[in-house]
């Protein structure tokens, strides 16, 4: 069972590395971008019986900080 | 006055802050990460700056999971007194013992030196050798130290005076020019410039010094 958890700042915090990517591609000519988030994902290798509430007791415990984070979890079979 | 210094690996202002409060009067212990319980009878928790567990995942995000944060964060739900000092600060939002949480710095970068800091409020055992309007000069030196937190958060940390200082020329977009705040029994305080560099005449400043002298002064009036 592998489990993939997408960890992004919320909506309205601030993304001081996002908004730094934004500039680079910016001035770099990539005139098309309007904004950047920028997060992270983390792959969990699970033993068989896991379930999804497992990983969300794992994001809500450690791997997202929810006063400034929001977080996605993929089953992968 | 019996205070007990946490260390984690990658603490680095475990001693300072150890000394600081020493020269203050109070008698010191060192607590191991690993521990599970703190020493008999301690009336303060110093949790220091530094890079705990390498600052994996999140800053303090693995430090608030040890064992003896647990202990940290009973200490403060009986109504003990702790301190946070920069990565110290980041570890009790992360225990959830103080609320908010910090950012990368809005510029991005690291930022080390003296800052100006205006205390917010002298009503606190914290901040009380100090006068409200004061305006002090202690180091910072911190990657992520932009204080975050909601509107509603930010709008009662006002309203019930505990915000404890704020930056005179905000270096890293904090909301409300926030350094450091009060739990809402006012006995934890979290900051992320730092008192106990600035607590000794060989640091080049004695601003910081306050902080200590008035917690120490708690054996007195306790």
């Amino acid at each position: 069972m592998k489990a993939r958890v997408h960890v992004m700042l919320k909506n309205g915090v601030l993304d001081p590395q996002g908004e730094a990517v934004r500039h680079a591609l910016g001035a770099m000519g990539f005139e098309k971008v309007g904004g950047v988030r920028q997060g992270k994902v983390i792959d969990l290798d699970l033993a068989d019986d896991a379930t999804e509430a497992d990983v969300t007791a794992m994001c809500e415990k450690l791997l997202a900080n929810t006063v400034i984070e929001s977080y996605s979890i993929e089953m992968q079979g | 006055m019996k205070a007990a210094v946490v260390v984690f690996p990658g603490s680095n202002c475990d001693r300072d802050l150890a000394v600081a409060f020493e020269q203050a009067g109070c008698d010191v212990s060192m607590v191991w990460h690993k521990d599970s319980a703190l020493p008999e009878g301690v009336d303060i928790v110093g949790v220091p700056g530094g890079f705990s567990y390498g600052d994996y995942l999140r800053c303090g995000a693995i430090a608030a999971q040890s064992p003896i944060c647990q202990a940290v964060v009973d200490h403060a739900n009986r109504g003990g007194y702790a301190i946070g000092v920069c990565n110290g600060f980041q570890i009790l939002t992360e225990t959830g013992v103080l609320p908010g949480a910090l950012l990368r710095n809005a510029g991005l970068k690291y930022i080390c030196r003296t800052v100006d800091l205006q205390v917010a409020t002298a009503d606190s055992v914290f901040t009380e050798g100090y006068a409200a309007g004061d305006v002090i000069g202690v180091p910072i030196a911190h990657h992520d130290g932009n204080y975050y937190a909601d509107a509603d958060t930010i709008a009662a940390l006002q309203d019930q005076d505990r915000v404890a200082f704020r930056y005179v020329d905000n270096p890293n977009g904090s909301v409300a020019d926030i350094a450091g705040i009060l739990s809402e029994n006012r006995r934890v305080l979290g900051m992320m410039p730092h008192p106990e560099r600035a607590a000794d005449a060989g640091h080049g400043g004695t601003d910081g010094a306050a902080v200590f002298r008035a917690l120490a002064g708690l054996v007195t009036a306790a």
